[in-house]
């Protein structure tokens, strides 16, 4: 639905820097990553009228909400946002049930409340509604700051640091139940975090952002194959990212075989089943490369494919070399000594070799909104 | 017992706090969450009936509410009595007493509220007015009522500024602190006894009542 597509430009000097742009679609996920300090927080601030840059235009579908050159800039309380705070935010004298009743405002007064019990029951939280934030753990309050951001039938959804104040086991039910909003809301959903593993299970799209300003912006799949992206490098280290469909399972031997646009893959995996979408992130500095189709190895997987690119860096020793298989874009991570070696140059036909417990596997919903780039 | 400076006393502890409170609640507000210049300034003078003399202040005072100052001039010409010497003037000086008493601890209260729990509430869809009635208020609530509270009790407890600005008027200026005083000087000790063990137990139940309030309200704020 193109009419609830946000857009967003944010340029200002001072007291924090900031030049970015970005838009985000109904039913994507745009992460924004960067390290602390990156200005990650001003731009949701700057979307939900709780922070005003010197220069900015944020508009969600047809309503501007902020627009510097024309002088307007609406309140926070007048623009259909759900935020959900980084330490939660939640009111401490209120309960759960009283926590999302507040945000609902905008409905009939009898309505509210089964509204609100019916927004904690979505988030899966049924029991203990009368508790206040007090009595709750962490992960019960990211639940309902998520019901109470979502009770205001928002046109965007804002997450500042979702996962950071939870435990890993937490996390991973709260990754599960963002990516079970994104695929009901159809609203843009953007998420800021500097783990990137939020941005491998959930994104859709990136933006890097580093001293508030845009490094990146893009669909993710696109940004995790480009060879030149430096700052991934340093922050997370290369791999691509595919998108796949569970084809068949191999239980006696412990392996499950993903199709993708390109061939297929085998994993060492065994909780998915049949017909299930993942996505699997393939680090570069895994991948070897040969000239010719190997024989006699323990290895199951070798895709063949193009070179497409190669991105070699005066400061380092390692080169990335970037090849087509099928519709995807793999990246290998080589030395300059096997460039030479094997005298590989754009245009060359390449086998690639990956291991299968290299391969990560991540199951998640964002592939089938990734179909869209 | 001096009935009658009993019921100035809690009349003007009363007054007061009715006076006060609103607009310590909004200046202790605006010094808890807005930067701006001056600041500093506002809260110096805001502490500076603590330390002042009773003396002094009640000196000041009484020359801004005199006949030949401006205000006590408007007061006579609105009114038709002197502020000075009356229980209006002393009123008016007892809320400039108390500021410190009721601007401070609602300024802890409302600074004691973090910022992203205000931004929430806006992002709720309350406005303004609904965030600071719903949700600061609640807040902020133990040390408005401490603020409260503590303003009663220092009124009741005020002898320098009163004496300096209202005298000794029996039914209009004589509250129980200038009243044990003055039976103190005609040798009634009797009187005098009965008053401060009023005034005392007065001060003791406020007191009390403070603290089991406070203790009632702060697991509610958990």
């Amino acid at each position: 639905m193109a009419s609830r597509t946000l857009s967003v430009t944010l340029r200002q000097h001072g007291p924090i820097p900031l030049d970015v742009g970005l838009t985000c679609d109904a039913g994507d996920v745009l992460a924004i990553f960067g390290p602390s300090g990156s200005g990650k927080t001003t731009v949701l601030r700057s979307i939900a009228g709780l922070y005003r840059p010197e220069h900015a235009r944020v508009i969600s579908g047809d309503d501007a909400w902020t627009d510097t050159a024309s002088g307007f800039f609406a309140p926070a309380h007048r623009r259909a946002v759900g935020f959900v705070f980084q330490e939660y935010a939640l009111f401490p004298h209120l309960t759960a049930v009283g926590n999302v009743v507040t945000a609902l405002g905008h409905r009939p007064r009898a309505e509210r409340r089964p509204r609100a019990e019916h927004l904690l029951r979505v988030v899966h939280l049924s029991g203990h509604l009368d508790r206040r934030p007090a009595a709750m753990s962490g992960g019960e309050r990211q639940r309902v700051a998520l019901a109470r951001a979502l009770a205001r039938e928002p046109a965007v959804l804002l997450l500042d640091e979702p996962f950071a104040a939870v435990d890993r086991g937490v996390r991973r039910h709260l990754q599960d139940q963002i990516d079970e909003l994104r695929r009901t809301l159809d609203i843009p959903l953007i998420l800021v975090t500097h783990d990137f593993d939020d941005v491998v299970r959930l994104a859709t799209h990136l933006l890097v952002l580093q001293r508030g300003q845009t490094v990146a912006f893009g669909p993710l799949r696109s940004l995790m194959s480009r060879p030149d992206m430096t700052w991934l490098r340093d922050a997370v280290g290369l791999g691509s990212l595919l998108d796949a469909v569970v084809a068949r399972e191999h239980p006696s031997r412990g392996l499950v075989e993903l199709e993708f646009d390109g061939g297929a893959l085998l994993v060492s995996q065994s909780s998915v089943t049949v017909g299930t979408r993942v996505r699997l992130r393939i680090p570069a500095r895994e991948v070897i490369l040969a000239s010719r189709p190997p024989e006699g190895l323990s290895l199951h997987n070798v895709l063949s494919g193009t070179v497409s690119a190669i991105h070699a860096e005066t400061a380092v020793d390692h080169v990335i070399v970037q090849i087509a298989v099928g519709g995807v874009l793999l990246l290998a991570e080589v030395t300059r000594d096997a460039i030479a070696t094997l005298g590989i140059v754009v245009g060359m036909r390449l086998h690639a070799l990956i291991k299968s417990v290299s391969i990560d596997v991540v199951r998640t919903g964002a592939t089938d909104a990734a179909r869209s780039e | 017992m001096d009935w009658t400076a009993l019921r100035v006393s809690l009349w003007l502890g009363v007054g007061t706090v009715v006076l006060l409170l609103p607009c310590g609640m909004w200046l202790g507000r605006l010094l808890a969450v807005r930067e701006f210049p001056g600041k500093l300034l506002v809260e110096a003078l805001v502490t500076l009936p603590l330390v002042l003399p009773p003396t002094v202040l009640g000196f000041y005072l009484l020359v801004t509410f005199g006949g030949r100052s401006p205000l006590g001039q408007a007061f006579e010409a609105v009114v038709g009595q002197s502020l000075a010497f009356s229980f209006q003037g002393l009123l008016l000086a007892s809320a400039i007493a108390n500021i410190p008493f009721v601007v401070q601890p609602i300024q802890r209260g409302f600074e004691s509220i973090p910022a992203d729990v205000r931004d929430a509430a806006a992002c709720c869809g309350l406005t303004p007015w609904q965030r600071f009635l719903r949700i600061e208020v609640p807040l902020a609530w133990p040390g408005i009522l401490t603020a409260a509270i503590l303003t009663f009790a220092h009124t009741l407890g005020e002898f320098g500024v009163v004496l300096m600005v209202g005298g000794n008027l029996p039914g209009e200026t004589r509250t129980l602190s200038v009243a044990i005083y003055d039976r103190m000087n005609a040798f009634d000790d009797r009187s005098a006894g009965v008053m401060a063990a009023t005034l005392l137990v007065t001060a003791m139940a406020t007191l009390t009542l403070t603290t089991s309030l406070s203790r009632r309200v702060v697991p509610r704020r958990g």
